[in-house]
């Protein structure tokens, strides 16, 4: 499936099925740190993802030390 | 078994392992709206005759946090601050006007270089700063001087459960009592300077970000190129390792300090009350205890940087 990262936008193909959360650990990142979009719809970390779905995993993490 | 809403047992939008619950969409944002409105509450922030100055860089907190105010009723005006600050500014300052003016909001703009002279990566070039120091420190004057002249209340931002934690972890590790003596939600107004309030910090970034996208609010996603590496950052990075592994735990160590380890380095009254007194900046009238303000001391220096005449000082 095809995996979009914004900023820096990059994509990845990885491969399905597998369940949302698995993904994003998979990927390294923390489960607190992203959103994953799909079709423009936020989905849960149980939701199952077939080979063919594009999904965007979104960094929530703001630097601003103020 | 697949999640289920807390609430109605309707498909989730999201889960928030931190409090063991899964949302739809309308009890997500329920959600949100509720714990903002008890953060309020709870810690006297203002009330709905008070008028707030949203400070609005763009980005999901800021817009979010206005987002909910005007969903609570209260009486909103936005500002934003032009850092200077390449593309990100830029689209910093589109962004918010967007969202202002697809709501017919009033937002109020300050641009550093048009009218002050300096940017942020101008501030910095050359000097030892840390870029978010300088930003920080002409961001707090910005809101408080337009605050000052427009007759606000309370200057309120979008810092989050993770922003707060991550600072609260910076300043333990290193011990920055007087930092910690003043982490609150809320800062009383006094010595010229306006109420500050967070009425964010009960809902971390992910959740702040949630609302923006169910919301359909369009924020900045670019992050702020000065920000790459900070410690902030790391400090961030390693309270979610530990999250990853106990969900709760950024919120356990920040409200668990509200809660039970302020009070240990709060000054007592006497001690707040004897403090120096302030007297106004010699070149802009903001209240200070120096001559000049920080703001402009970091005006001025900004402003001899840029003469090309000094070398060799690019000593860090
Ligand atoms: S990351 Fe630092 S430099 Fe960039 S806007 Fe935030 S405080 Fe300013
Ligand atoms: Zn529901
Ligand atoms: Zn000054």
């Amino acid at each position: 499936m095809k995996v979009l990262l914004r900023s820096p936008r990059q994509e990845l193909d990885v491969e399905g099925p597998t369940r949302v959360g698995d993904l994003v650990t998979s990927l390294g990142f923390h489960r607190d740190a992203v959103l994953v979009i799909v079709d423009g719809r936020l989905v849960t970390d149980d939701v199952r993802l077939p080979d063919d779905a594009t999904v965007e995993i979104r960094r929530v993490i703001s630097g601003g030390a103020v | 078994m697949a999640r289920r809403c807390r609430v109605c047992k309707g498909a989730p939008v999201i889960d928030l392992r931190q409090h063991n619950a899964a949302f739809c969409e309308e009890h997500f944002l329920r959600f949100c709206r509720t714990q903002v409105s008890k953060t309020i509450e709870k810690h006297t922030m203002f009330d709905h005759d008070d008028r707030l100055l949203v400070a609005v860089s763009g980005g999901k907190d800021s817009l979010a946090l206005w987002d909910i105010l005007l969903e609570l009723g209260y009486n909103t005006e936005g500002l934003v601050i032009g850092l200077g600050i390449g593309d990100y500014s830029s689209q910093s300052t589109q962004t918010a006007r967007r969202f202002a003016r697809e709501r017919r909001l009033v937002l109020h703009e300050v641009d550093l270089e048009a009218e002050h002279g300096f940017t942020i990566p101008g501030a910095v070039a050359g000097s030892s700063r840390v870029p978010c120091s300088a930003c920080g420190l002409s961001k707090r004057h910005l809101f408080d001087r337009v605050a000052r002249e427009h007759g606000f209340d309370v200057v309120v931002t979008g810092h989050n459960l993770d922003d707060e934690a991550a600072v609260l972890f910076g300043n333990v590790l290193r011990w920055q009592t007087d930092y910690l003596a003043r982490q609150q939600p809320v800062l009383p107004a006094g010595d010229g300077f306006p109420r500050k309030a967070k009425p964010l910090v009960r809902l971390g970034e992910r959740e702040t970000a949630a609302w923006c996208v169910l919301r359909g609010i369009d924020y900045v996603l670019d992050e702020c190129p000065m920000a790459e590496g900070n410690n902030h950052l790391a400090f961030k990075d390693a309270l979610n390792a530990l999250e990853e592994r106990t969900p709760g735990t950024k919120q356990d160590f920040y409200l668990g300090f509200l809660r039970q380890g302020f009070e240990h380095f709060a000054p007592p009254d006497a001690e707040v009350s004897a403090r120096a007194a302030l007297a106004a900046c010699t070149s802009c009238g903001a209240p200070t205890a120096g001559e000049r303000c920080p703001f402009c001391r970091l005006r001025d220096n900004a402003a001899r940087e840029s003469t090309p005449i000094e070398l060799g000082r690019k000593d860090h």
